[in-house]
């Protein structure tokens, strides 16, 4: 995973449903603050709820930090959760793939949604998401 | 009923708002609750105004589209209304069309239209 600024601008903890919306304000909150365009933001923020929310679900909770990147400006979050990891990456990055009540397209769809995604899980030791967008 | 949603009826219409803060769980209770609120006053029309939500993300996205399905089971016409332009493109590229679901740009687009129908 990539290196970062020393502190993240905002660190949510996910541990409950409400937690998804906390991680959701404090990424919109970032990038008001970069004075981001609106749809970048829609679309960052977005798939910031899919990530937040299936660390939730599946990882059994974890943490969400916010970055903000210099040269170029860009935002980033890290969402970590120590749960049973993703046996199969690629699977789980396809559309149609759920194991839980989603429609299977919040992965995939994140991915989509932003500029740079990167994810690395193993069977055992959780999952880890980084997502980059330009503001 | 949670404080994240509130259902007003008038003249046959049920009137949903939807605020930003609303949980997964506040959102499948609404869907039980406007449920029940179609059969009990037999609404002919829905409106689901989403013009708080700064996102729709895929499980939202979801629970809107089985909301118009379950309406329409229960002869109940439903409208999504004040959809941001950035909700609805993104929704495209989540590759969610909220196929089924019928659309307005506000509340009185709705309205009009369900008054020319004679369902309000």
């Amino acid at each position: 995973m990539s290196a970062t600024p020393p502190e993240p601008a905002a660190r949510v903890e996910l541990r409950q449903e409400r937690d998804v919306a906390a991680a959701r304000i404090a990424v919109s909150r970032a990038m008001d603050a970069m004075g981001a365009r609106a749809l970048r933001k829609t679309r960052f923020v977005t798939a910031v709820s899919e990530i937040a929310r299936n660390a939730l679900d599946h990882g059994g909770g974890g943490v969400l930090e916010v970055y903000r990147l210099e040269r170029p400006l860009r935002i980033m979050i890290r969402c970590r959760d120590e749960g049973p990891g993703i046996a199969d990456l690629d699977q789980a990055m396809t559309d149609g793939f759920s194991t839980a009540r989603s429609m299977g397209k919040g992965l995939g769809g994140a991915r989509r949604l932003v500029e740079a995604f990167r994810i690395e899980s193993r069977p055992g030791s959780g999952t880890t998401v980084e997502m980059e967008a330009k503001p | 009923m949670s404080e994240a949603a509130s259902i007003y009826s008038v003249d046959k219409v049920l009137l949903v708002a939807i605020r930003d803060n609303i949980t997964d769980t506040d959102i499948i209770n609404l869907q039980e609750d406007l449920s029940e609120r179609i059969v009990d006053e037999a609404a002919r029309g829905v409106v689901i105004d989403i013009a708080a939500l700064e996102i729709v993300d895929t499980f939202v996205g979801r629970i809107l589209a089985q909301l118009s399905s379950i309406s329409r089971l229960l002869a109940a016409e439903t409208y999504i209304v004040g959809m941001r332009p950035a909700v609805a493109m993104t929704l495209v590229e989540l590759g969610m069309d909220l196929p089924g679901s019928r659309t307005a740009l506000s509340l009185s687009h709705a309205l009009r239209s369900l008054k020319a129908k004679g369902l309000a």
